[in-house]
């Protein structure tokens, strides 16, 4: 296992090559730059901006330079933000987005799994019915749409929690259950199918012909295999509620990265646009990697080769 | 099982829920504490009042800084900020201000004529890069010495013979130099703060956080969490601090219109930036005394590039200007209190605005036969290039709609908005969605625009004649005279028409009743100093 590790990680420094050099030149070759805007920038004053971002440079030296920085951890100043440096706005955002992601993952794991493991166990009955809806709904029913309704109910029309925002522990009660419901349903609907297609094993039958009880069934021998499509889910899907929703920032206006990674595109902050996909590269990566390695355990027909 | 897990969720989201039931909002507790919670439009990029460009960040910085020269509440003219008084000399090239004694920082040093010498020092110097240092250009050799001509800063127009006094020496007489005056890039900054942490030229000086960041203005800042909420509190040294109502002020920055009015709902603004335009018809009907409708000295208009065939000749882009029904556009599309464009300058007192632009479809379609495309006919393909967002593809369509009645077809094209710019800049569009704010309240803030080598003008389009009014209204330093020489210079551009001028825009935003002292002002700038909250 440990040599296993040892040779995925190796390959991840190639993949975060590759992807550090064409995300540094496809930003490059989008028309627009980092000083366009609807009142155009004097040609003198756009010479000495770009003079103190190392844009007059060639590009191939401007990546050289790049790639020594991000060598050393320093993912350069931003464009839009004078004063600011990638490392710090990353540094400010990105805990406000794993801890709405953190919540929401929470919230869909508790859910998922409860709601799927139910309906498999209690198939065709109006349990399963109804959970399998719930699950159909969460997929169908964008964030763009639950989110403001949770708004209008419980922060307008009741009161209870304000409309947006990331400051009380009660701001957080909204954004996370709009993106946790998301997620829940995909869960919901993976454990559903996983647990079905394992309850019907021959090896089920037996535990169930020696006598064991139904929960142990379902705990002990069930769910070990019935969980293995989530865990493939939860891979890439974890990286991606980790790293912040545009549409929930958006929605609820929380400083997370999700925002900053979007509208850097759209300003053309070039190191910002860098700073951010490599990040998420990395996050992707990394989970990948922990999926791999939980699969491995958990199914006994796989081995670290 | 199942109820263990529901007891397990149930105890999980415990924590969460506050007691359920209705709180005090932040409104009310900020009527009660004199705390104003305001909306902005998008987040800060900076607090630096030199670097800063977007109006969100102007109306954080007009809390935190004071020029020479402020604003009034009600009308927005010109009153004096830590200038007492100033006179002009009679050729009107030379200003002497009187700067108050008791002006203070935020850290209780006096606010002097040096600050205000080093902090125009500071922006024309060319390793800050500051996007508006062409604003200052206005004083004499500031050009020169920012592209290098000049080595000897004291040749420049800017003079402190004593801590009370400043001299601006000017390049042209200037008598809109008050209302230019209170724009941030002309706000002192207290330099030795800089210099501390980061240096006073450099881009990259950290001095704008809570901790090392020194103001003269009415407020102070007290938090930033950016992307969230700037706190500023009420500065007990600025000099005005006795008149100063409001202890706090909160901004928060909000991309998105539609959640900033669900804040509002929910209580926790006293004021918007905006409102979204399906939502005006709602609030006129049951909330008129929320919905906030006022000019706002802004154009909305199509340029159109003159070195394409057919557009190069001006009785083409007069027929497509006078083909706009710009009534039906701002009646049924905007929908916000705009009104249709005549001219390209918005309204604006004293300002004698030439004969302006009306619907006239037969004379257009006469103008369009008479430039040798009756009914359209041999006219080259023309798109209106647009970016996508807000109501910028409808009115592009009800304007094909409109130009079919002359025969003319357009496509229309669009595109995220740096990308449009960038084809701006190469001249590559036939007809392209465009609008200007105004920097300062005079009419040489929109009309140079189109001056022969702007670097706004992006038309192909300049005139020599044009460019002689200009200069001439520039020479002129009695206002009533120098007005009418804009005006005909305005008379001008309307004949020739490189741009077709749609509608004026209108700031819609929703205030609380308790907020007093906002007026309407046409740079949306408003001085906090004069508001306060009440129920």
């Amino acid at each position: 296992m440990f040599r296993f590790v040892v040779r995925r990680l190796l390959q991840v420094i190639p993949v975060l090559f590759v992807i550090v050099t064409a995300t540094f030149f496809m930003v490059r070759f989008v028309p627009g730059g980092p000083f366009t805007a609807e009142k155009t920038i004097p040609p003198e004053i756009l010479k000495n901006l770009e003079a103190h971002y190392g844009l007059d440079q060639p590009l191939w030296r401007q990546y050289l330079t790049y790639l020594g920085s991000i060598a050393r951890g320093d993912l350069g100043p931003s464009f839009k933000y004078p004063n600011r440096t990638v490392n710090e706005i990353i540094g400010d955002k990105l805990p406000v987005s794993l801890e709405l992601g953190a919540l929401a993952l929470v919230i869909a794991l508790a859910l998922g799994l409860t709601l799927g493991v139910l309906a498999a166990v209690r198939r065709n009955t109006w349990l399963d019915y109804l959970a399998s809806s719930a699950g159909l709904l969460g997929m169908c029913v964008p964030t763009f749409v639950l989110g403001p309704l949770l708004v209008l109910f419980f922060g307008i029309h009741l009161g209870w929690v304000n409309a947006s925002g990331w400051d009380s522990p009660a701001d957080r009660v909204l954004p996370a259950l709009t993106l946790g419901f998301v997620y829940a349903a995909y869960i919901m609907r993976l454990t559903r199918g996983g647990m079905l297609e394992v309850l019907n094993q021959d090896f089920i039958r037996t535990a169930r012909a020696k006598g064991a009880s139904e929960s142990r069934i379902v705990f002990r021998h069930a769910l070990r295999g019935g969980l293995l499509p989530v865990i493939a889910f939860l891979g890439p899907g974890i990286a991606g509620i980790l790293t912040g929703s545009f549409v929930i920032e958006t929605i609820f206006q929380i400083p997370g990265l999700g925002r900053e990674f979007v509208n850097s595109a759209f300003n053309r902050d070039y190191t910002l646009v860098l700073g951010t996909v490599i990040l998420y590269a990395t996050l992707i990566v990394g989970c990948n990697l922990v999926v791999d390695v939980v699969q491995v355990w958990l199914n006994p027909r796989l081995k670290f080769e | 099982m199942t109820r263990c897990g529901f007891l397990c969720f149930l105890c999980f989201l415990w924590p969460f829920l506050p007691g359920c039931k209705k709180r005090e909002t932040d409104v009310a507790r900020g009527i009660r504490k004199e705390v104003l919670h305001r909306g902005l439009a998008a987040d800060l990029s900076s607090l630096d009042p030199h670097l800063i460009t977007t109006l969100p960040e102007i109306n954080v910085a007009s809390a935190l800084f004071e020029g020479l020269v402020a604003e009034d509440p009600v009308d927005g003219h010109p009153v004096p900020g830590v200038a007492e008084r100033w006179e002009t000399s009679p050729d009107g090239l030379t200003w002497t201000f009187h700067l108050r004694a008791n002006a203070k920082w935020s850290n209780g040093e006096p606010v002097t004529a040096q600050d205000f010498a080093g902090s125009i020092k500071r922006v024309l110097t060319k390793s800050l890069a500051a996007d508006n240092a062409a604003m200052l250009f206005v004083l004499a050799n500031a050009e020169s010495w920012y592209q290098g001509g000049l080595t000897d800063f004291t040749q420049v127009g800017v003079a402190a013979p004593d801590a009370h006094t400043l001299g601006l020496t000017l390049a042209h007489p200037a008598p809109y130099l008050p209302t230019l005056l209170s724009h941030p890039i002309w706000y002192p900054v207290y330099l030795p703060a800089l210099e501390k942490n980061g240096g006073a030229t450099s881009r990259d000086a950290k001095w704008t956080d809570p901790a090392t960041f020194v103001g003269n203005g009415p407020f102070v800042l007290k938090a930033n969490r950016r992307g969230q909420v700037i706190i500023t509190d009420k500065s007990p040294s600025y000099w005005d601090a006795a008149n100063v109502r409001l202890n706090s002020i909160h901004f928060y920055p909000a991309e998105d219109r539609e959640s900033e009015e669900r804040a509002f709902r929910a209580g926790q603004l006293h004021l918007t930036e905006a409102l979204p335009v399906g939502k005006v018809d709602s609030y006129r009907r049951d909330h008129p005394e929320m919905l906030k409708i006022s000019p706002f000295l802004d154009t909305y208009f199509y340029r159109l590039n003159t070195t394409r065939p057919g557009l190069a000749d001006p009785r083409v882009r007069r027929a497509l200007a006078r083909a706009i029904d710009r009534r039906a556009i701002v009646e049924k599309i905007t929908r916000g209190g705009q009104s249709p464009a005549t001219t390209f300058v918005p309204a604006l007192p004293g300002y004698p605005a030439p004969g302006g632009l009306v619907e006239d479809v037969a004379e257009a379609a006469r103008l369009l036969a008479a430039a040798g495309f009756p009914e359209g006919q041999g006219l080259p393909p023309l798109d209106i290039l647009i970016n996508n967002s807000g109501n910028h593809r409808i009115i592009a369509e009800a304007v094909q709609q409109m130009w079919r009645r002359i025969g003319v077809r357009v496509e229309i094209n669009n595109m995220e908005m740096s990308t449009l710019l960038a084809k701006r800049r190469a001249l590559d569009y036939s007809v392209l969605r465009s609008e200007w704010v105004a920097d300062f309240t005079d009419p040489k803030s929109f009309l140079d625009v189109f001056r022969g080598g702007s670097n706004n003008n992006h038309t192909g389009w300049n005139s020599l004649a044009y460019d002689a009014a200009l200069r001439e209204a520039d020479r002129t330093s009695d206002p009533a005279a120098r007005l009418k020489r804009l005006a005909s210079a305005e008379a001008i551009l309307l004949e020739e028409m490189p741009i077709i001028p749609i509608y004026y825009f209108t700031t819609v935003r929703l205030v609380h009743p308790s907020v007093r002292g906002w007026h309407p002002l046409p740079l949306d700038r408003h001085p906090y100093k004069h508001v306060w909250l009440e129920n």
